[in-house]
């Protein structure tokens, strides 16, 4: 299958900044030092055209850049707000992240085709307090695989996170165990997790979902951790080894499956699916809670 | 007291950690090494035990009370082999239809190199999946500190205990305060507004029951705990699977659920 240059859909937030044409603005890469234009990097999806580092999308430019044109239906958009411990200062800093993502959580859900493929779907969103664990992006994710059981569809799940939010204490960190149980119960039924793992996915995520899938990929050269590399450091008081924590280091130490260039990820992920489509019509024997 | 005090208390020199914990409540404890796969962490300790008449699987972090015990134990931080010796116990346990208890008492997994290396995020989520669905009963006590995933991967339960003074957190409460506050001497009031101790987290519906520490007296501690372990190990083990199954999901399930 050869990719169409009609594949690539260009991430309209970004272009859209204030109706003015940032296309021929310059950007220096952090990868190689090279300059790219905005038109430039839009066109690439992202991805430095020297070096091909893959810079961060946010959540409707994954969805972009992945979901068939139209065909995502969003689900449970508004769950309201939380802040169970009326944590100091957490309010203001959950609207804020609303204004600057311009998403209501740190996860967005769905269901959506992939090259005529239909499946469930989560992206979370980077923009929105590094992706945090909140227990609304825990019930979210957790509807989304209750969801997709029921419905018998695969889930497709992009993770980026900087682990727990830390502002919602211990209701943070049993997300992990509420969405790993609707993970699990997902599984058996028969159905396809399959996760996708970009820069960075670190924390709490890494220790959770991000690691449950059935198929793990990742995005070259993302840091994917449970303790951050500055963690480590100032454990261990150790240089860290070149490429640590790098989505290659889990390659080679056996974490994922493999390494997915951006441009490549809708075909692959259309033809992982494609070998599970048997999966749907399975019988769901466990999953009746 | 106040958060902070209660989590000086429950990392306090001399409290009991878990392997004076399996003493005190089982008889016949043998001690199970090795995750099959890579080593054996010393970090945690399991095997099997009996309460009253039943037989059990235990599982605990244990802190190590002397120095060389620390530095044996890794103060309590488990590796991954760690978490996936507690997996592959509760597997056993699963298969010759054991309850399983464990004894939470950490700082947090181990932040290292090696820990990172052999996939301490995945062993992590692999104890939390399969735990969620661990056919028999499981009851999980935090004995001092619970430190975030690492003792949520040995604390996916049935029912979940704390002894009085013990915590349970997401983050220390340094680590949050230099993170949050971005000034590590206000650990007390992160404490204090990370809602960590027993009462608020029986409040909040993440812990069942708080265990009384009788004013310090840990012979009567235990031997009231042991009483209630065999007494509610007794009703899970008389419930069919599916039915505990169920109860275990429903128990997660509603912690942070919208507010409207
Ligand atoms: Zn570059």
């Amino acid at each position: 299958m050869m990719l169409k240059r009609s594949l690539f859909k260009r991430p309209k937030i970004a272009l859209e900044n204030g109706g003015e044409d940032f296309s021929s603005f310059l950007q220096e890469c952090p990868g190689c030092g090279k300059e790219i234009t905005q038109g430039e990097l839009f066109e690439n999806l992202h991805v430095c055209p020297h070096c091909g580092r893959h810079f961060r999308l946010s959540a409707r430019q994954r969805l972009a850049i992945l979901a068939d044109e139209g065909s995502f239906i969003e689900l449970d958009a508004e769950l309201g707000e939380s802040d169970p411990l009326s944590f100091p200062g957490y309010a203001e800093k959950l609207q804020n992240a609303r204004r600057a993502s311009g998403e209501g959580e740190a996860v967005l859900t769905g269901t959506a085709m992939v090259l005529g493929q239909k499946t469930a779907l989560f992206l979370m969103e980077g923009g929105f307090m590094m992706g945090s664990m909140g227990s609304l992006v825990g019930e979210k994710l957790a509807r989304l695989f209750e969801h997709a059981t029921e419905e018998r569809l695969p889930v497709v799940g992009f993770t980026i996170s900087g682990g727990a939010r830390m502002q919602e204490g211990i209701l943070s960190l049993m997300q992990m165990a509420k969405v790993s149980g609707a993970v699990k119960l997902h599984s058996e039924s028969g159905l396809l997790y399959l996760a996708v793992l970009t820069d960075p996915t670190t924390g709490g995520v890494t220790a959770s979902f991000a690691m449950e899938g059935d198929i793990t990929l990742a995005e070259p050269g993302a840091l994917i951790a449970f303790a951050g590399p500055r963690v480590i450091e100032q454990t261990t008081h150790k240089k860290l080894p070149e490429g640590f924590q790098r989505a290659e280091f889990l390659l080679k130490n056996g974490f994922i499956d493999a390494i997915c260039e951006r441009k490549a990820q809708r075909e692959t992920i259309a033809a992982l699916l494609a070998y599970h489509e048997g999966a749907r019509e399975g019988e769901n024997d466990h999953a009746s809670l | 007291m106040r958060a902070y005090e209660r989590l000086q208390a429950a990392r306090a020199k001399g409290r009991p950690g878990a392997l004076a914990c399996i003493s005190s409540l089982f008889t016949d404890f043998y001690e199970l090494h090795g995750d099959r796969l890579f080593g054996e962490d010393a970090a945690v300790v399991g095997g099997l035990a009996r309460l009253g008449g039943r037989a059990v699987t235990v599982i605990g972090i244990e802190k190590g009370a002397t120095t060389d015990e620390k530095l044996l134990r890794n103060f309590g931080s488990a590796h991954p082999e760690g978490y996936r010796k507690a997996l592959r116990l509760m597997k056993q346990a699963e298969k010759f239809r054991r309850p399983v208890v464990t004894l939470v008492d950490t700082s947090g997994a181990y932040c290292g190199i090696g820990a990172e290396e052999r996939g301490q995020g995945s062993a992590i989520a692999q104890n939390l999946m399969e735990m969620m669905r661990l056919s028999v009963p499981v009851i999980a006590i935090v004995l001092g500190e619970g430190g975030s995933g690492g003792a949520l991967a040995l604390a996916v339960a049935d029912e979940v205990w704390l002894l009085e003074n013990a915590v349970y957190s997401v983050i220390s409460a340094e680590g949050a305060a230099s993170i949050l506050y971005k000034d590590a001497s206000k650990a007390e009031k992160a404490a204090e507004d990370l809602k960590i101790t027993a009462q608020d987290l029986l409040s909040l519906g993440v812990i069942d029951r708080i265990v009384s520490e009788q004013g310090g007296d840990f012979a009567l501690c235990f031997a009231g705990l042991q009483a209630a372990l065999a007494e509610r190990l007794s009703a899970l083990c008389a419930l069919p699977p599916e039915a505990l199954l169920a109860a275990r999901y429903a128990k997660f399930r509603m912690l942070g659920r919208p507010e409207r």
